[in-house]
């Protein structure tokens, strides 16, 4: 996969939030060969008093995808990004704009706006975005080369609530990276994207919250690999009517 | 002569557990009082190593069981068990930590309304830690500090540590490699006509607080945890998030008094479990996190039994008498 010119392996991306410990996230890291994390730039540590946590992520030899969580809006965000930019010199920023504060939905409105305003000042942004196409076609529009569609509301683990919308998204945007982004909650919601043909997935709470973040981490990363595997094997249609999987010509006929 | 750097909760444990042996201790404390402790003093001081459980490593379950025993010695410790409820949109929460944890049995409507009338028909499910308890972390620094220097140990408050010291319990200012700070910002509030006894969690899947009783009515409320070095005081939305959470426990106290806000650094490793670990010729007790008085006696009675096999101090040593 190619993500404004960088090669990416692993189609697994990871959060940094909510984990027992640091020690348990690193451990989860490792194990799921993810070569992304998404480290949110809370205003708490957007002075840079976040450094012994990020001092941390960065022994893992992971590439740090900052992301403004927790904006609301188009201000707020960019803002943040700018912060990002200079505390982890890089131009990749996971853009969130919360359009509401109980589903966590994104403000689209705001998402596309500040999102022409990062890319215009050279951010390469990763939007996080609703599965809706016309706001996918704007964002692209305002300069971004990937899209994040969710899959459920964050921190939810419903697994993919609108299959079919994101198997649109695939259809009307070919040659764009689609990774899903919020909602997996199981391995098998993992294998689903993929098999959608989605091109990568980012998960945080699946993993930080299971009882043991580095198994799960593992699990998540065969589902991944098995998805893009099955997505690009072809997998058959589904039929209404059985059809049996032994030839019926040709059997012997007790008279 | 044994000297610590640190009279917080780690280095008056440390001491206590040294002079009760025998050996004379020293403490140089830079704060000027027992109150100026930038972490300890900002505690919650609940002894629930079971109810940790569900995030922290074993370690902390196990060594922080002895916890309860150890700090009746010295203090008041109210042994109340703890109650974890859950909103009823949350419920979920608590099938999760009852999977995760241990000792705990589940109680209804019936049995919260038995335990704390004040919640009566207010939470329909919850979990009970019957062998839990909390103390007073102020009172229980006066009085640990007052029972050291009963064994004859020597606070030297106002006064930096020398550069060489035996122990160093000084948490983030000592600077060890791999120690990183977690900012905790508390409340603290007055409300008398509630009457909750024992500490309370209340799980939520953005905001988990905990409320633990100070006795007169002033209840603390805790904590934020945020990866972060930042000394300023509590912020707006913390606050908020505290408070809100508290209204959701009980709206009585929406009329409660916010007595007082605080901040504070626990010093953490990042497996967030605690150790004693030497550099040149000083051991350092650090990285008690959110544990300090959960996990300070477990630690100070390692670091006793370390110095009395040392045959420079072996000498010294007293047998052990609890």
């Amino acid at each position: 996969m190619r993500v404004y010119g960088s090669e990416i392996t692993s189609r697994l991306l990871l959060g940094t939030a909510q984990y027992p410990s640091p020690a348990v996230l690193a451990e989860a890291v490792k194990s799921s060969g993810t070569e992304i994390l998404t480290v949110s730039l809370r205003r708490e540590t957007a002075d840079g008093s976040g450094a012994g946590f990020w001092q941390g992520l960065r022994e893992t030899g992971c590439r740090i995808l900052p992301n403004t969580a927790g904006c609301h809006s188009v201000q707020e965000a960019v803002t943040t990004a700018q912060m990002a930019r200079e505390l982890f010199d890089t131009p990749w920023i996971k853009l969130e704009v919360i359009g509401h504060s109980d589903t966590l939905q994104p403000d689209v409105f705001g998402l596309v706006e500040a999102a022409r305003i990062l890319c215009g000042e050279g951010f390469q942004v990763f939007p996080y975005t609703t599965d809706d196409l016309v706001v996918g076609a704007k964002l692209l529009e305002a300069g971004c080369e990937v899209l994040m569609p969710w899959g459920a509301p964050i921190g939810s683990g419903q697994g993919l609530r609108n299959p079919d919308a994101l198997r649109a998204m695939r259809a009307h945007f070919p040659d764009v990276p689609l990774i899903v982004d919020a909602g997996i909650g199981r391995p098998s919601d993992a294998a689903q994207a993929m098999e959608l043909g989605m091109d990568a997935v980012l998960l945080n709470t699946a993993v930080a919250k299971a009882g043991d973040p580095a198994g799960m981490a593992r699990a998540m990363a065969l589902a991944v690999e098995a998805g893009r595997a099955g997505f690009a094997a072809d997998p058959m249609e589904r039929r209404d009517m059985a059809v049996p999987s032994t030839p019926v010509l040709g059997m012997a006929e007790f008279a | 002569m044994i000297t610590i750097a640190g009279a917080g909760v780690a280095g008056l444990a440390s001491a206590y557990e040294l002079a009760r042996r025998g050996l004379a201790v020293t403490i140089y404390e830079a704060g000027d009082a027992p109150d100026n402790n930038p972490c300890s003093w900002f505690a919650g001081g609940m002894l629930a190593p079971w109810c940790e459980g569900e995030t922290a490593d074993p370690q902390v379950v196990r060594l922080g069981a002895g916890a309860i025993a150890w700090w009746q010695q010295v203090t008041e410790v109210v042994k109340r068990g703890t109650l974890v409820v859950a909103p009823p949109r949350d419920t979920a929460e608590l099938t999760r930590f009852a999977r995760r944890t241990e000792s705990h049995r589940a109680v209804g409507a019936a049995e919260i309304a038995a335990l704390e009338p004040a919640l009566a028909g207010r939470f329909q499910q919850g979990l009970f830690f019957a062998e839990e308890a909390h103390l007073d972390p102020r009172r229980a620094l006066r009085d640990l500090t007052r029972a050291v220097q009963d064994l004859g140990v020597q606070i030297r408050y106002g006064t930096p540590a020398p550069e060489q010291v035996d122990v160093d319990c000084r948490g983030m200012a000592a600077s060890l490699p791999g120690l990183r700070p977690v900012r905790g910002e508390m409340a603290v509030i007055e409300a008398p006509d509630i009457g909750i006894t024992r500490t309370i969690r209340l799980l939520h899947p953005r905001i988990p607080v905990y409320l633990v009783p100070r006795g007169d009515g002033i209840y603390m409320i805790g904590a934020t945890m945020i990866e972060s070095s930042s000394w300023r005081p509590i912020t707006v939305r913390s606050l908020l998030e505290l408070l809100g959470a508290a209204f959701a426990l009980h709206p009585g106290l929406g009329e409660a008094s916010v007595i007082e806000t605080g901040t504070g650094l626990r010093p953490a490793f990042a497996d967030n479990v605690p150790r004693l670990s030497h550099r040149g010729d000083t051991t350092h007790v650090n990285g008690l996190y959110r544990h300090g008085f959960l996990l300070a006696p477990a630690l100070a009675k390692e670091l006793a039994a370390q110095f009395c096999q040392d045959h420079s101090h072996a000498d010294h040593c007293e047998r052990q008498t609890a």
